[in-house]
C-alpha cells in the first residue's frame, strides 16, 4: 500500500473544475515531480493534501489513514505533511530561529531550550545558522527559502510537499535550495514537488507525474516521461519546455 | 520615413514644436500689486488693533513698538518679493535676444518670486484678520476669550481637572485595547458555528458606533447610577463616577477600534494563515502568534488616531458632572462672565495632543520608508 494515497480527487472553485478526478500513489522514500503547464492544478493539489483546500470529491488516504473529508484531525493531520511555498511565506515580525522553533514549540510542546537547539542544528546543515538571530527580510530569496524548508522539516514530517519552491528566486538562488531537496532526497524523506525544473525533476524524481486539464495524463519514471512520452499532451509541453531552452 | 510591406509611407508633416519663453511680466506686476495691497490691510488691522488695547504707559509703548516693527516687516518682505518678481520678469525679457537659457531660467524664478508673494500675503492676511477678530468692538471680543486675569485665576483648577482627564483617558485606553481586541477577534471568528458570535459582534459595533458618545455617557453613567448597576454599586462618590465615566468611553471606543483591529487583521494576507496552519496551528494559535501581532504592528498610526478623539471626548463627561476640566472651566467662566478659562482648557487639549499627532505622523513615514525597502 502506497504511503500517499489519492483516489478520484475533484476540486472546483466556484463553477471552475480544477481537479476532475486525480489518482496518484506515493511510496514511501519516493520523489515524486508534478509537472504541466501553468494553472493546470499542481499547486491546487498539493494544498489539498495539505487540507489547506476542501476536496470536493474523491478521497486523500495518508499512510492507509483518511485524511479529508469530516472527522479529520486537521492540526494531526498536517504535522505529519509539511508544505513549502512558493512565496516562502516566512513570518516577517519573528527572527529566522522563531520562524523555525514556533511550531515545535507551541503544536509539539518543546521547551525553548531544545526547540532552539534542534532547530539550531538544522540551520547549521543549511549554512544559515549565523543568520538565527536575523529577521527575514534581512535574507535573500534563496536564504528565505531554505529557512521556508527547514520550518517545514522542524516538525519532523513523514511526508513533504513542494510547491514550485524555485519559482519566485533570481536563476543564481536556484541551485542552493534545489542542493538542499537534492539532498533530502538522497536521505529518503519522501517528497511531492510541483515543479518547472524540469532537468532537476529528471535527476531527483523516482517517479513524474504530467497534469494537465485536471487529470494526471502520464506517469512514469523520468527516462521515459522526458525520453519517449506517450502522452500527446505530454509531447506538447515538453516540445514548448524543449523550445524555451529549459530542458 | 517608415517602410511598411514594402510601400514608403508619404511623409508626416514634422511637428513643429514652439518653446516660447514665458517672461511672466504680468503676473509679476499683479504679485507687486497684491504684496503691496495686503501689506496695507495688516498695517491697518494692526493699527485697529493697537487702538483698541486699552493699556496705558509703558506697556502701551511696547506695543507700539512691536506693532510697528511688525508691520514694517511685513511691507518690507512683500514689496521686496514682488520688486524681485518684476526684476528677473524684466531681465528674462532683456535677455530674450541674446541668452534664451538664461531668459528662461529668470522667467523661472520670476514664478518663484511671485509664488513667494502669494504665499506671505496669505499669512499676512491672516493675520490681519486675527487682529480685526482680537480688535472688533473696541477689544470687548479678545476681553471675552484672553482675560489674562482669569486665566490666571482659572490655571490651578485647570490643572487639577486635567489631570482627571489625564486620568480618565488613560485608563481608557488601556482597556479599549483590550476591548476593541475581543471584539474584533468576535468579528472575524471562522465558519458557520461561529455566526452568533460575529452576530453579536457586528450588532455590538453597529449600535455603539452609531449612538452619539453623549448619549451613551448619559445613559451608562446616569442610568448604571440610578440603578445600581453592579459591580459598580460597590463603589462609592468619585470613584465610582470615575469608572463609570471611564466604562461608558470604553464602550464607544471599543467599537471604533474593533473596526481599526479588523482592517489590520484582515490585510494580512492569508498566505500568512496558510503557512501557520501548514505547520499544525491552531486557528487560535495562528491568531495569536501569527496573524494578531503582525496586525498590530499595521494598526499603531489609526489607532493612535482614535486615541485623540478619545482624549478629547473625555470632555463629553462634563455634562455628567465629572469635575473634569471642561466643567471646572464652566464654572469659573460662568462667576467671571467670561469665555478665557475654556479656551485655557482646550488649549490645555491641544497640547497634550500633538505630541501624540506628531508620534503618530513619525510612526507613519517610518512604516512607509520600510515599505518602500528601508
Amino acid at each position: 500500500m502506497a504511503f500517499l494515497e489519492l483516489e478520484g480527487v475533484h476540486k472546483r472553485f466556484g463553477t471552475n473544475q480544477v481537479l476532475t478526478g486525480v489518482d496518484l500513489h506515493v511510496d514511501e522514500h519516493d520523489v515524486v515531480c508534478l509537472i504541466g503547464p501553468s494553472g493546470c492544478g499542481k499547486s491546487t493539489l498539493l494544498r489539498c493534501i495539505n487540507a489547506l483546500e476542501q476536496i470536493d470529491g474523491g478521497a486523500i488516504r495518508i499512510d492507509g489513514e483518511q485524511a479529508s473529508g469530516r472527522g479529520v484531525d486537521l492540526d494531526g493531520l498536517r504535522q505529519d505533511v509539511g508544505i513549502v511555498f512558493q512565496a516562502f511565506n516566512l513570518f516577517p515580525h519573528m527572527t529566522v530561529l522563531d520562524n523555525v522553533t514556533l511550531a515545535p514549540r507551541k503544536v509539539l510542546g518543546l521547551q525553548r531550550k531544545q526547540a532552539d537547539d534542534r532547530a539550531l542544528t538544522l540551520l547549521g546543515r543549511i549554512g544559515l545558522d549565523a543568520k538565527a538571530r536575523d529577521y527575514p527580510d534581512r535574507l535573500s530569496g534563496g536564504q528565505q527559502q531554505r529557512v521556508a524548508i527547514v520550518r517545514a522539516l522542524a516538525m519532523q514530517p513523514r511526508l513533504l510537499l513542494l510547491d514550485e519552491i524555485t519559482s519566485a528566486l533570481d536563476p543564481e538562488l536556484v541551485s542552493e535550495v534545489l542542493n538542499i531537496v537534492r539532498e533530502l532526497a538522497n536521505e529518503g524523506m519522501t517528497m511531492l514537488l510541483a515543479t518547472h525544473e524540469m532537468s532537476f525533476a529528471r535527476e531527483v524524481s523516482s517517479k513524474v507525474c504530467f497534469l494537465d486539464g485536471g487529470v494526471i495524463c502520464e506517469e512514469g519514471p523520468p527516462e521515459q516521461i522526458f525520453g519517449e512520452p506517450r502522452n500527446e499532451r505530454t509531447r506538447i509541453f515538453l516540445k514548448r519546455i524543449i523550445e524555451a531552452g529549459r530542458l | 520615413m517608415a517602410l511598411v510591406g514594402g510601400i514608403v509611407e508619404p511623409a508626416e508633416p514634422a511637428i513643429q514644436r514652439l518653446h516660447p519663453i514665458n517672461t511672466r511680466l504680468g503676473l509679476s506686476i499683479a504679485a507687486l500689486v497684491t504684496g503691496l495691497v495686503a501689506a496695507a490691510v495688516t498695517a491697518v488691522a494692526l493699527a485697529r488693533f493697537y487702538d483698541s488695547l486699552g493699556v496705558v504707559g509703558g506697556a502701551l509703548t511696547a506695543w507700539a513698538v512691536g506693532l510697528v516693527a511688525l508691520t514694517a516687516i511685513v511691507t518690507v518682505v512683500l514689496a521686496a518679493c514682488g520688486s524681485l518678481a518684476v526684476a528677473r520678469s524684466v531681465q528674462a525679457a532683456r535677455l530674450i535676444p541674446e541668452d534664451r537659457v538664461a531668459a528662461r531660467a529668470s522667467g523661472a524664478a520670476a514664478k518663484d518670486w511671485q509664488w513667494y508673494v502669494a504665499g506671505l500675503s496669505i499669512t499676512a492676511l491672516v493675520l490681519a484678520f486675527l487682529a480685526f477678530f482680537l480688535s472688533a468692538n473696541d477689544g470687548a471680543v479678545r476681553h471675552q476669550y484672553l482675560d489674562w486675569d482669569a486665566i490666571d485665576e482659572f490655571l490651578p483648577t485647570l490643572w487639577k481637572g486635567f489631570w482627571l482627564n489625564i486620568k480618565v483617558f488613560l485608563v481608557a485606553e488601556i482597556l479599549v485595547l483590550i476591548w476593541g481586541l475581543v471584539l474584533a477577534l468576535a468579528r472575524i471568528f471562522p465558519g458557520k458555528a461561529g455566526r452568533p458570535v460575529r452576530f453579536l459582534a457586528v450588532a455590538y459595533i453597529d449600535l455603539f458606533r452609531g449612538f452619539p458618545a453623549i448619549i451613551t455617557i448619559y445613559l451608562v453613567v446616569l442610568g448604571f447610577q440610578a440603578g445600581d448597576v453592579p459591580p459598580f454599586d460597590r463603589l462609592q462618590g468619585e470613584t465610582k463616577l470615575f469608572w463609570l465615566c471611564t466604562t461608558a468611553l470604553v464602550l464607544v471606543y471599543g467599537a471604533y477600534v474593533a473596526e481599526v483591529y479588523r482592517a489590520g487583521l484582515e490585510s494580512i494576507h492569508w498566505s500568512q494563515t496558510a503557512a501557520a496552519r501548514s505547520l499544525g496551528l491552531s486557528y487560535a494559535q495562528t491568531m495569536r502568534y501569527v496573524i494578531t501581532p503582525q496586525a498590530v504592528r499595521r494598526i499603531i498610526p489609526p489607532l493612535l488616531n482614535d486615541f485623540i478623539g478619545l482624549q478629547k471626548d473625555t470632555a463629553l463627561l462634563s455634562v455628567v458632572g465629572l469635575l473634569e476640566v471642561l466643567n471646572r472651566a464652566r464654572l469659573t467662566s460662568n462667576r467671571l462672565f467670561n469665555l478665557s478659562p475654556n479656551l485655557a482648557a482646550g488649549v490645555a487639549f491641544v497640547l497634550i495632543t500633538i505630541p501624540l499627532a506628531r508620534f503618530t505622523d513619525w510612526l507613519v513615514r517610518r512604516q512607509a520608508r520600510a515599505r518602500a525597502g528601508g
